[in-house]
């Protein structure tokens, strides 16, 4: 493979300079900041902290409520990016199928992702809600089988499908893309084989797409423990008991509700430190199994 | 050409505009009052701006309470920050503590204004008073809870007189039941009035050191008092149907429920008072009344809910001026008047008070009764354990409170277990608190 190179490092550079100048200003510097502060007990006006080395860590690791919000946040990553995956995928799978008013229908399924979390959340409050939404019918035939305000199961269950809607776009969009970039060669030549509409998908179309499988799949896992916030905020706050507090959410309500800056900050640190070892672990063993050409 | 001509023009009038501007002293307000409220705190700094021409108050919305104290932070650290914030009540622990602020009452003395500081309600001031009375922090919206109730339900009930307490008040869940009401009352946890204006009404601690206001060193005593025996009638009033949840979360709040007819009571702030009357339907009778208390208990005072405006600290001397002038508008009569008839908040001073009972604005409707909350906050002259409560970390306590609610409300635990688990995080959470100002004590 030939490679092109920069004679002049210095040019190279100040090619980079820019880049690095934002990451550094908008990422780097903000972290190391939060790690500061996540061995500090910091006060929130700013009148100066004391050092307390690994306080904070040992106070948020051996508190039960935090492994709950860390069980709740991980059960909310897998089953959003499932559902969110899998619904995806059939409406990809079919809108590539070119039926009839497929192209309204792509434009249309492209919407939703423009549409900000809290609003998700809000249309969301209306559909479930248990006295006047949709999911009021439910208690018309079976009185008080649905309560997300008091029943933590459902609310979490609440929080799940709005958290996947809102990614089900987004992974259309790719879904879609990889399907068409299946060269339609392959699909004739294996409808001439005699493989259906379903035997196609699931030896063809499929394993083709491993690739956008995974990137997705990492997307999602990485977007639903980091950008969930506004979902929970306006759909549940967090409860009823604890029961949709999502770490990112705890984060917001611990230090900037409860201006306890330090002990945020420090699950600032544990909520990067499981992403990245997520990722890791994603890179790790999945991609082995994916094959790029 | 005329493109050209158009922004020179519009750069010489920008010119002009700020020339004249400069002139005066400007700062800048922060408040936390939003939607119909916020319009009112707006144009009462316009009103200010129009009164004289040597200050200018820039008045900034945030739009919650949270978000105000959490900007106003962030601004401070930054150097940003303006020279007044409204601040609520759970920010002022660590603002106090802080230091970062410049007293009012030094302040107006500073600047040669006179204010009458007797004049205020002592429920009131000895809230946003240091330990030696003096006042840190100016009163502003100042409110307390009621209980809202239906007359037309209460009378189909056969209910004539108010509930006064809480005994009256389950006769009354049931003989509104008994009538055909599915819903006598609407419920939504709220430490604010089950838990902080509770306590006060029955004169018991929720907290050690006077709840909080002797030292940092507070542990929390609410497990251990007439607040657990409530939670447990409120849970067994939800199971038996006298009470129906209805918070935002559910997408009905109790306020809405109540004015669709359905909830025959709800409790809330004095505030609500204008909204309700705004939004109630034709015809639609309410009334409101002083939170219940056990017969057990004699009633003492509320305590004031709302939120005090604070001056910051590093601000020049002549930002400082202005603020005061804005202060001392906020104190006048008029002002007052303005701000209560405009909102469902109540006066703070006395003549305030008088000035409004001698026109006898509490007798007509929309007025009607609304200073029963001053009633309420001056029922008997503030105790130790009714001055009010002064917390680190309250915000995390109350939510630690709410979450072990729900936990019991749902059947998960029993409410005296749920109310331990919450004073004890709670207390985890007041132990590093005072860690975080190791050495500091309040003003």
């Amino acid at each position: 493979m030939r490679r092109a190179y920069f004679t002049n490092n210095w040019v190279a550079a100040l090619m980079v300079a820019p880049q690095l100048l934002i990451i550094f200003v908008f990422f780097y510097w903000p972290t190391s900041q939060a790690v500061y502060w996540a061995f500090t007990l910091e006060q929130p006006w700013g009148g100066g902290n004391t050092w307390v080395g690994f306080d904070n860590f040992r106070t948020v690791l051996s508190d039960p409520v935090y492994w709950g919000s860390v069980k709740v946040s991980v059960i909310f990553a897998l089953a959003s990016t499932a559902l969110a995956m899998v619904m995806a995928l059939i409406l990809a799978l079919f809108a590539d199928r070119q039926l009839t008013g497929f192209k309204a229908y792509r434009i249309g399924m492209i919407w939703p992702y423009a549409v900000a979390a809290p609003a998700v959340g809000l249309a969301f409050r209306f559909v479930f809600n248990p006295n006047a939404g949709l999911f009021s019918y439910i208690n018309t035939v079976i009185p008080d089988l649905w309560n997300p305000t008091l029943n933590g199961n459902q609310a979490l269950l609440m929080v799940i499908i709005a958290g996947a809607w809102k990614l089900v776009s987004y992974n259309f969009i790719f879904f879609l893309a990889a399907l068409q970039s299946i060269p339609r060669s392959l699909l004739e030549a294996s409808a001439m084989d005699g493989a259906r509409v379903l035997r196609r998908m699931r030896d063809v179309q499929l394993p083709l797409m491993a690739p956008t499988f995974f990137f997705i799949l990492v997307i999602n896992i990485t977007d639903s423990f980091t950008d969930s916030f506004g979902i929970v905020d306006t759909l549940t706050n967090g409860g009823p008991a604890r029961a949709t507090d999502l770490m990112v959410y705890k984060i917001y309500a611990d230090g900037f509700r409860g201006f306890d800056y330090s002990g945020a900050a420090t699950q600032s640190i544990i909520l990067m430190l499981l992403v990245i070892a997520l990722t890791f672990v994603q890179f790790r063993y999945v991609e082995r199994r994916v094959h790029y050409t | 050409m005329n493109r050209t001509m158009t922004s020179v023009a519009a750069l010489g009038l920008a010119l002009i505009g700020s020339a004249a501007a400069a002139e005066k002293v400007k700062f800048e307000y922060w408040y936390g009052l939003s939607g119909d409220l916020g319009a009112v705190v707006l144009e009462t700094c316009n009103r200010f701006n129009a009164s004289q021409d040597q200050y200018e108050a820039v008045c900034v919305g945030q739009d919650s309470y949270d978000a105000a104290v959490q900007n106003t932070i962030a601004a401070f650290r930054a150097g940003q920050h303006p020279t007044l914030v409204q601040s609520f009540d759970a920010g002022t622990a660590d603002l106090m503590l802080s230091g970062e602020f410049y007293p009012v009452q030094q302040m107006m003395k500073d600047f040669g204004i006179e204010i009458d500081w007797a004049n205020y309600f002592p429920g009131i001031a000895n809230y946003y008073a240091a330990s030696t009375g003096e006042l840190f922090s100016m009163p502003f919206n100042s409110s307390t809870p009621m209980y809202y109730y239906n007359v037309d339900q209460f009378a189909k009930a056969g209910i004539t007189v108010a509930p006064d307490t809480w005994e009256e008040m389950e006769t009354a869940f049931n003989a509104l039941k008994a009538s055909g009401s599915t819903c006598p009352m609407a419920y939504a946890p709220s430490t604010w009035i089950d838990l902080e204006q509770f306590s006060m009404v029955h004169n018991v601690p929720v907290a050690t050191n006077d709840n909080g206001y002797a030292g940092l060193d507070t542990t929390l005593e609410f497990n251990n008092t007439i607040h657990v025996k409530h939670m447990e009638n409120i849970k067994r009033w939800l199971d038996e149907g006298l009470l129906q949840l209805r918070t935002t979360q559910s997408g009905v709040p109790a306020r809405d429920a109540f004015l669709s007819g359905e909830c025959a009571i709800f409790f809330s702030s004095i505030a609500d008072h204008a909204t309700v009357g705004k939004l109630a339907a034709e015809g639609f009778n309410w009334e409101v009344a002083m939170i219940p208390h056990y017969a057990d208990f004699p009633r003492t005072n509320t305590v004031v809910g709302g939120a005090s405006n604070w001056v910051l600290s590093k601000k020049t001397e002549e930002e400082y001026r202005a603020a005061a002038a804005y202060l001392a508008f906020l104190a006048t009569p008029e002002s007052e008047e303005f701000w209560v008839s405009n909102t469902g908040y109540i006066p703070v001073t006395k003549t305030g008070y008088d000035a409004l009972l001698a026109k006898g604005f509490y007798n007509e409707k929309p007025y009607k009764n609304r200073d029963l909350a001053l009633k309420s906050l001056n029922f008997t002259p503030p105790t130790n354990l009714t001055r009010g409560i002064r917390l680190g970390g309250m915000i995390q306590i109350r939510s630690e409170w709410t979450n072990e609610i729900d936990a019991a409300l749902a059947g998960q635990k029993t409410m005296k277990e749920a109310l331990d688990t919450a004073a004890e995080r709670g207390n985890a959470i007041l132990a590093r608190f005072a860690k975080t100002y190791e050495g500091k004590t309040f003003p």
